[in-house]
């Protein structure tokens, strides 16, 4: 034996271990993925040997090309294999293997139970040690399920070491098995007070994870954790228990009170920054979660915006960074004291860090007032010049417009000076934020109507030079802005110079290089501008110029009709017989402007974004229900068109009721809908067209007449900057002027300003147009919105247990238990144990889909939880191994039944080369691979290492199926320990029971049913139940379960159930029941397999 | 929780990847090679945070990074840690390599992937920081060594006596390595008790 162990180390000698493998991985540069096949060859061969360590080996070099990235997930029975090593190094090499290759879809991890159970429970603390660390990485919900009661216990182990890991894991278990959580809380608790530390702090670990999610259930928690607090010295532990403290702190405000001043000691006294820096953060969430309640706080957030300049001004980029994300939560609660220290935040925006520079911009945004916007603003346009990447470019831009926007632009006081800025940012070239401009110019343009005339004629400015932004490429998202541009010169064309410029610049021949849906707008607008132009000639006596302008638009227009775009094509040539027929008019001398202006007349009123989603659903209306049955095929769905023509849509007329029958309704519907998705330009209605009121009072509210001391038309691009420098002489005018009449106080004035909620000093400034920004519409009745950005799926959402409703239970669901999978069923034996531990003596895990449902076809309503089931029955036992079978047929082969056998290694040795074998009787025969003799055995295509089991599945073939057989057999295997191997067998009786012929067949056609018992070529019989003491649906369960039946239908106490055999038979239960008593009166076509089959429901009843 | 572990060298070669919530090889590949094209382009001065968090899970994770010579160290968590404690704990990964390897440096990574893992799973387990404490990290690191040793005993002398002649064997082993000394540098944070 001894040489044999020497002579296979020689062996191993020449085997590549790890080290070999790498360098030859390192020698093959060139042909890497060539060399890296041929070890995964060898690899493959070396893991067919018995020896152990080979094994080992092998799967230790397929642990690091699973890090090159290959896929070892082929070679994961055998990592199982190493896993069971008795030895520590090899079964360490197993669970590091496993820990990086197995997941939950891996299905020989429900292989590793009893493994890992074996393994938690070594008395070698390793053994446990390396099982927890491996079980943390691929805990399954099964497995969860199954060693929570073991971890619990090792919680409570003697060697800190174990029960640290055993706390630590429990968090997994807690996520794949939430129902573990209650009865183990209180023993978590309990090692919060640990005298280990590291025990202490896996226990603080997690509770602060679980609390992070679901917060309210620890707030009981917390006197505990504030002990903690004031005693702990780890930092660690102090760091994820103020963490912590900063969840809990917004649910209950009085906490926070009382945690106000160990935080400020522990911010003087500390010297580690990581403990400072997370005080810090938690004394302002405090703060925030007080802000209403306490008046007077100011020192405390005084020490921490101190502190946290402190961090900015260091020199360790790290602690600017996180003192800039500190600072930006201060912020929004106190954002005077942050804006104190604007220079700093300013002067981070050159810092040469990217994350340092957006962090301040960040900031940036809470702290702009109407004084200091401007400023800002052209400070970020200096560094938008310079910015190089464009990402970092795109950021400002971006965050430019947010700044600008924010709060309905409560903070720009001149709206001139925003569109420049906006018309100055649309030379930013190879942006992707076309669109954002965009937005901003229509939003500001039809929202702020005394800026139209501005807007429309630096718009115009755009649309003849769009050649500089077009110039480049096609993909320039810049582009966009013309959309914009073209839709603000058209709507509000009054406003223009010279409207015929404009629209020259519109129809340029260079247009239809432009993106399609922008063609449109052009085209659109175009129109609106020909009306702009009629009008303004028509007075005149000379209709040459409007002649000319038709002329002008019948020239282009042609370009259009042939853009390949359909929306282009379809306005292009409605418009285009629209100018034709004008033009006929016009040469009759009619006077046509003011009906081609009724076109385009009527105000656009902006719609908040969230309109639609807020329109109230009015009583009594249910939004899911048809209306009519519904169509049998769906249709596809026209794409909503884009929201600026949705609003351009007439309103719908309410549909007339007319007394239609339903059919012709459905009918019309159906041709409707045909027609609309056959026809591209059919524009959707939405489904409830909201009246467009007009906006209430808007024309009540004075909009002051502007002063314009400003001259509006700057010659040059570059004029945002001019802004500012005469907003700075128009303030300091308005100060001067506000001394002179400081008595009188202006009536006017008083009444037009708004409430305003900034700083004190900010009323000084007035705003340079008094402005009126048109809010955006509503529906009427809108509801509050409550947006839950909550994801239904988060796995912590099940952890939301209130843990202090029944802190004693300790009931603990112990799954010790076989659960096989077969297509629909699954099938669970359990027991329930309370708390003791006791070794189980039942099959193995199989697979599992998981959930209790353990009945197919789910027709049994929900009543009480069903007793889990198993359909494995013992087969033979001694003290080596068990066996237990199932046996099932299919449709697929009338003669074929597959006996699937589970074998489970109870012994400490190794059991290999298992030889099955069976009498095969005249009925029914073992199938043996081809050339086999009749009485040769079949090998068990595996070996099981101690603690093991698996299953093997054997083919027979049976030529009656009416009657019930039994079938001797045996079973041969060789028992190798350490020391010896001994050939032992065991004997065993094979039952196929009538039940295993048949199928559980879904019979969901009760009509068919009907049918098939009123045809009369059933033979019927019946049987008597006494005593039966269970629920109808459990009994119905029953006999779906163990007898493979579906329930086809089922009313009160009475059912109908449906199987069939499979060679065909149909079998028909009729179920009664009343007082403890279960009549079933039972059809099939074969007499004799109907009363073996009613003799085995007998039998499984009379065992219950 | 920390989401996953990686060490790259400079060159993007993967020297260890421990990812804590399953992904398919090629997904892992990806993750590798991305987070190597952020972390590598940052110049050495600037700060040690990143919101790549796209990359693994929700815009909740960060990327906390050390670069020592050759080496990245990479962590990916969510916000329930603590940025500066995850640069300590990135510390104290190096110091205890450092004293288990007797100066490491990237070769001890190359050719022992296997023992860098067994020391990071007495810091880090499924996720969750076990341990801080360097002596007891390297207490339970050499003693599981020590089991290691007996376990091989008379049978295990054959293999390493060959493998060290393979390794002589092998003049090219030096050369065509980056060797890279890890310098340990004990930043101006005070690291844990």
């Amino acid at each position: 034996m001894a040489l044999k162990i020497v002579k296979g180390s020689i062996d191993r000698m020449f085997d590549k271990n790890l080290q070999d493998l790498v360098r030859g991985i390192r020698n093959h540069k060139e042909d890497e993925a060539k060399y890296i096949s041929t070890c995964i060859d060898e690899i493959k061969q070396e893991l067919k040997q018995d020896n152990i360590a080979v094994k080992a080996n092998a799967v230790c070099k397929l642990t690091y090309l699973q890090m090159l990235g290959y896929d070892v997930s082929w070679a994961a029975f055998n990592i199982v294999e190493v896993m069971s090593s008795s030895k520590f190094t090899y079964k360490r090499i197993g669970y590091l293997a496993a820990s990086q290759c197995f997941h939950e879809g891996t299905d020989v991890i429900m292989l590793t139970t009893n493994q890992i159970r074996k393994d938690l429970s070594s008395p070698h603390q390793y053994d446990t040690g390396v099982a927890l660390t491996g079980l943390s990485c691929f805990v399954t919900p099964d497995l969860a399920r199954d060693l929570a009661n073991d971890i619990m216990t090792l919680m409570s182990h003697t060697k800190p070491y174990i029960r640290k890991k055993a706390v630590l894991i429990m968090y997994k278990v807690f996520l794949k098995y939430p129902e573990s959580l209650r009865p183990a809380f209180p023993r978590l608790k309990e090692k919060l007070e640990d005298p280990d530390p590291g025990v202490q702090s896996a226990a603080v670990n997690v509770i602060c994870e679980l609390a992070r999610r679901n917060p309210k259930n620890y707030l009981s928690l917390a006197p505990l954790f504030f002990k903690l607090m004031t005693s702990s010295t780890n930092n660690w532990v102090l760091i994820k228990i103020i963490k912590l403290f900063g969840a809990l702190t917004p649910l209950e405000p009085r906490l926070g009170k009382k945690l106000i001043e160990p935080l400020t000691n522990l911010i003087h006294s500390t010297s580690a920054m990581s403990l400072l820096y997370e005080c810090v953060n938690t004394v302002i969430a405090v703060l925030i979660s007080l802000s209403s309640g306490m008046p007077n706080h100011s020192a405390s957030i005084q020490l921490c915006v101190q502190k946290l300049r402190i961090l900015i001004e260091d020199s360790d980029q790290n602690l600017k960074y996180l003192g800039l994300l500190a600072m930006s939560k201060i912020l929004k609660t106190h954002p005077k004291s942050v804006q104190s220290h604007k220079d700093l935040i300013l002067q981070c925006l050159d810092d040469k860090d990217e994350s340092i520079r957006l962090r301040a911009l960040d900031l940036l945004y809470g702290m702009v007032s109407k004084k200091n916007l401007m400023e800002i603003v052209k400070k970020l346009m200096l560094h938008v010049d310079k910015a190089e990447g464009t990402t970092y470019r795109d950021e400002l831009l971006t965050k430019i417009i947010d700044i600008c926007s924010q709060s309905n632009y409560q903070y720009i006081t001149n709206f001139e000076w925003y569109i420049s800025i906006l018309v100055e940012l649309t030379r930013l070239e190879g942006t992707r934020h076309g669109h954002l401009i965009a937005s901003q110019m229509l939003d500001v343009a039809i929202r702020v109507k005394a800026i139209r005339g501005f807007a429309v004629a630096q718009m115009a400015t755009l649309l003849d030079n769009a050649h500089l932004l077009t110039g480049n490429t096609q993909r320039n998202g810049i582009c966009e802005v013309l959309y914009a541009a073209a839709w603000i010169c058209g709507e509000f064309s009054e406003h223009l110079e010279d409207p015929m410029q404009t629209l020259e610049a519109m129809l340029r021949p260079k247009v239809a290089t432009l993106p399609g849906h922008i063609q449109a707008v052009y085209v659109q607008n175009a129109a609106k501008l020909f009306a702009t132009v009629l009008r303004k000639h028509e007075g005149e006596t000379d209709s040459h110029a409007a002649q000319e302008t038709s002329q002008l638009l019948i020239d282009r227009l042609p370009l259009f009709v042939q853009s390949a775009n359909l929306e282009v094509q379809e306005r292009a040539s409605c418009i285009l017989q629209l100018v034709k027929y004008i033009q006929k008019l016009q040469q009759k001398k009619v006077e046509v402007a003011e009906e081609v202006t009724a076109l385009f007349a009527g105000e656009l009123n902006p719609v908040a974004p969230k309109a639609q989603k807020k329109v109230p659903v009015p009583e009594g209306l249910d939004l899911d229900a048809w209306i009519n049955k519904p169509p049998s095929e769906s249709e596809s769905e026209d794409e909503k068109p884009k929201a600026v023509f949705a609003k351009e849509e007439p309103k719908h007329s309410r549909s007339r009721h007319t007394e239609v029958d339903e059919k012709e309704l459905a009918r019309r519907r159906e041709a409707r809908k045909r027609e609309q998705a056959n026809n591209p330009f059919y524009i959707k209605a939405s489904p409830s067209s909201q009246k467009v009121y007009d906006a209430p009072g808007v024309e009540h509210i004075p909009v002051v007449q502007i002063d314009l001391s400003v001259p509006l038309k700057v010659p040059g691009m570059p004029m945002s900057d001019q802004y500012l420098k005469l907003e700075e002489e128009r303030r300091q005018k308005e100060k001067a002027e506000r001394k002179k009449e400081k008595k009188k106080k202006r009536e006017k004035r008083g009444k037009e300003r708004k409430a305003d909620s900034g700083p004190e000093s900010e009323e000084d400034i007035a705003p340079a147009h008094q402005v009126d920004i048109v809010t955006e519409e509503m529906p009427e009745n809108a509801l509050p919105s409550d947006d839950d950005d909550k994801d239904p799926n988060d796995p912590h959402k099940a952890l939301d247990i209130d843990l202090d409703k029944y802190p004693t239970v300790h009931w603990f669901p112990v799954q010790k238990s076989s659960k096989h999978k077969k297509k629909k069923q699954k099938k669970e034996k359990e027991e329930k144990e309370k708390k003791k531990k006791k070794r189980h003596h039942h099959h193995h895990h199989h697979s599992n889909a998981g959930g209790e449902d353990s009945v197919q076809n789910g027709t049994v309503e929900e009543e009480e939880p069903l007793p889990p089931m198993s359909n494995y029955f013992l087969l033979a036992e001694n003290s080596y191994i068990k066996m237990v079978y199932d046996i099932q047929g299919n449709h697929q082969d009338e003669s074929k039944v597959v006996v699937s056998v589970i074998f489970e290694n109870k012994s400490d040795s190794f059991l290999k080369s298992m030889e099955f074998n069976v009498l095969d009787s005249l009925n029914s025969k073992l199938q043996r691979p081809e050339g086999a003799g009749a009485h040769d055995s079949l090998t068990v295509p595996f070996q099981l290492p101690p603690g093991i089991s698996n299953e093997a599945h054997f083919v027979f073939s049976v030529q009656s199926i009416v009657m019930p057989q039994k079938l001797k057999g045996t079973l041969t295997f060789i028992v190798k320990s350490d020391e010896s191997s001994t050939h032992e067998k065991l004997d065993f009786k094979l039952h196929f029971t009538c039940t295993s012929y048949l199928i559980t067949t879904p019979c969901y056609l009760y009509d068919a049913y009907a049918k098939l018992l009123e045809s009369g070529d059933l033979k019927g019989s019946s049987l008597r139940l006494e005593g039966i003491n269970m629920p109808f649906h459990h009994l119905l369960a029953r006999i779906c379960f163990h007898h493979h039946f579906s329930v086809v239908e089922r009313i009160d106490s009475c059912a109908s159930m449906y199987s069939r055999s499979i060679q065909g038979h149909h079998v028909c239960l009729l179920v009664k029941t009343s007082d403890q008593t279960v009549s079933i009166d039972a059809k099939c076509d074969e007499p004799s397999l109907l009363g073996n089959v009613l003799d085995e429901i007998k039998q499984t009843f009379s065992k219950c | 929780m920390i989401k996953a572990i990686l060490i790259f060298n400079n060159h993007g070669k993967p020297r260890l990847s421990k990812f804590y919530e399953h992904y398919t090889e090629d997904t892992e590949q990806q993750i590798i090679r991305e987070t190597f094209h952020l972390v590598s382009k940052r110049d050495e001065n600037i700060c040690n945070f990143l919101e790549g968090g796209l990359l693994i899970g929700g815009s909740d994770n960060k990327l906390i990074y050390r670069h020592y010579a050759t080496l990245y160290f990479v962590f990916c968590v969510d916000s329930s840690e603590s940025e500066l404690g995850i640069l300590d704990l990135i510390q104290v990964l190096v110091e205890t390599l450092d004293k288990c390897f007797e100066n490491v440096c990237e070769l001890d990574l190359i050719f022992h992937v296997d023992k860098v893992h067994n020391i990071l799973a007495e810091m880090v387990m499924g996720g969750m920081v076990l341990e801080t404490n360097m002596s007891e990290i390297i207490t339970q690191v050499e003693a599981q060594g020590k089991m290691e040793k007996s376990e091989a005993g008379i049978t295990g002398a054959p293999a390493r006596a060959v493998s060290a002649v393979k390794n002589m064997n092998l003049p090219e082993m030096p050369k065509n390595i980056n060797i890279g000394d890890i310098s340990i540098k004990v930043p101006n944070l005070p690291s844990f008790k």
